[in-house]
């Protein structure tokens, strides 16, 4: 099984395609838009988590990259300073994907990097400046 | 007036602190011994129910004594760290209050702002042992010829570094929510549009004023913790109001008292006293404040074993009703229900989100219960006790 938080860019020509429908379906893999924009030139990005077993996984990159769809995974993180963090919960305000929650009932403040869609909302939404973008240590493709 | 079965001193309770036979708990431990002991047995068996609270309060600042200079100077107007300090004082002491911005910030020109850098957090780089910048200009007398310094200070050889804060501790404060069709940038977060979540700011069960809601043990000379170090209160701190709606049992239902703290800067530690940037509304610091209150009897005891589920605030809209000093509540939430994550108001499940830190609410709680535990921390009788109206 594998899981992993991608990032697309569809040319102007392909935004319209269902292409991560048929994704889904020829490759039988599971998806979770986390977030998807299109730009006024009308380039499409969409950022999502995308798991299946790790063939298919494979394969369905590939089918991307034939539809003309840049692949690539996050090139940058989102990191958390936990020696900066004050647990205070104000960043749970803007986290669209509940990358970070309140674990209850201690009110401890998580961040679960996994689900992070690197919208950066939570950089200066922070009051202490806990969470920083960062380049990705890794790449995939 | 009832008859109180168990009677305690402040001097009481301090021989037992030197002698090592105290016995202290946390605001949160006392709840399950009020319960299962009642009260009396519980004020006869516990001498010190500590409290704590870990959040940004705005009213917070520091006098700063920099050291005379030769040729000697009388301030007029001083920067550290280019963030603006009071100087209306003589003649080298400043107040550098914690949300002041640096002068060049931009503000909120680009909405909503980010305010990096601020009066909080010069405390906070002070505290930490950090160099910090002054810059000092002055119009120059014959006692006082200098007109300019510019030097890098830090907190050990400056003379004097006094926490002193106008208003800290808020007993109770709003839950804010925003009505209107556009995110809001507050002091209490960030509020998205219709009600998209509902904010709120209180440590509840551990809160300082909450366990002693008539300020029985608390006035001028009760001694705390503050900002890691020992502090006091020294007076009611602004708007203290005590007179506000009141619960059966005498907790309020809206912001009601304050306190005015003090202590010294240089014993302090930079863990809890913490510079922020509220995106939108400015600089501030976050200050861990910790009450201890003493058990002197059997209601005081029982004040100190309330819950979340028996304390309320209001909700109050700040995308139109604040800005416009209209404090109207659009219901009344229990802080249990804040802290479960979920509120409902008219039918509507809303989302909470927490600005007080309750992981160092805690920690606050249990360090001054290690304090005097171990002796190094007795209690300060008060001269007087804050108004309760
Ligand atoms: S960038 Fe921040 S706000 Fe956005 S998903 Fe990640 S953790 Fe949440
Ligand atoms: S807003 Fe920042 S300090 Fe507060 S819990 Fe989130 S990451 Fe931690």
């Amino acid at each position: 099984m594998d899981s992993k938080i991608l990032i697309l860019r569809f040319p102007k020509t392909e935004v319209q395609k269902p292409v991560v429908c048929n994704l889904a379906r020829k490759y039988d893999l599971t998806f979770n838009i986390l977030n998807a924009t299109i730009f006024p030139r009308e380039e499409g990005l969409m950022v999502l988590e995308l798991s299946g077993p790790r063939k298919k996984f494979k394969e369905g990159v590939l089918y991307l990259k034939d539809q003309g769809v840049n692949v690539k995974t996050a090139s940058q993180d989102i990191k958390r300073i936990d020696k900066k963090c004050t647990h205070c919960g104000a960043c749970t305000a803007v986290c669209p994907t509940g990358a970070l929650y309140i674990q209850r009932p201690e009110m401890v403040v998580i961040f679960d990097q996994k689900k992070c869609s690197i919208c950066e909302l939570c950089i200066f939404a922070c009051p202490t400046r806990a969470m920083k973008i960062s380049p990705s240590a890794h790449t995939f493709f | 007036m009832r008859k109180l079965k168990v009677q305690k001193s402040y001097r009481d309770i301090n021989d037992k602190i030197k002698s090592g036979d105290v016995v202290v708990v946390t605001a949160e431990e006392i709840i399950d011994i009020v319960k299962e002991e009642g009260p009396v047995e519980a004020a006869r068996r516990v001498d010190v129910v500590t409290t704590g609270t870990f959040a940004p309060m705005c009213s917070s600042g520091a006098f700063i004594n920099f050291g005379h200079a030769t040729p000697t100077i009388k301030a007029s107007k001083v920067w550290l760290n280019k963030v603006p300090a009071y100087a209306g004082i003589a003649a080298v002491d400043c107040y550098i209050g914690a949300t002041e911005p640096c002068e060049d910030d931009p503000l909120n020109k680009v909405h909503p702002g980010t305010f990096n850098y601020g009066g909080g957090h010069v405390i906070q780089d002070l505290v930490a042992g950090k160099k910090v910048h002054l810059k000092v200009t002055a119009y120059g007398t014959d006692c006082y010829p200098n007109r300019m310094i510019e030097k890098e200070i830090a907190i050990r050889s400056i003379p004097n570094a006094v926490l002193c804060s106008p208003r800290n501790g808020y007993q109770n404060y709003n839950c804010a929510v925003n009505l209107t069709n556009k995110t809001k940038y507050t002091y209490m977060g960030i509020l998205k549009p219709k009600a998209g979540n509902a904010n709120y700011c209180s440590a509840g069960q551990l809160s300082p004023l909450f366990n002693d809601p008539y300020y029985k043990t608390i006035g001028l000379g009760t001694r705390i913790f503050l900002g890691g170090g020992v502090g006091y209160v020294t007076w009611a701190g602004t708007q203290h109001n005590p007179s506000v709606k009141r619960s059966p049992a005498g907790f309020p239902l809206r912001p009601a008292g304050t306190l005015w703290t003090m202590g010294n800067l240089k014993e302090m530690h930079p863990d809890w006293l913490v510079g922020v940037s509220i995106l939108g509304y400015g600089c501030s610091l976050a200050v861990g404040l910790g009450v201890p209150i003493p058990i002197l009897n059997e209601e005081i005891v029982q004040y100190t074993a309330v819950t979340d589920e028996e304390l309320y605030t209001q909700v109050i809209d700040y995308g139109n009703d604040y800005p416009n000093g209209v404090s109207k509540s659009l219901g009344e939430v229990s802080y249990a229900e804040l802290k479960s994550g979920f509120i409902t108001l008219k039918d509507k499940t809303i989302r909470t989100v927490p600005l007080s830190s309750i992981v160092k609410a805690r920690k606050v709680a249990e360090t001054l219960k290690d304090w005097i535990l171990k002796g190094e921390f007795t209690l300060g009788e008060p001269q007087f006790t804050l108004p309760a109206g």
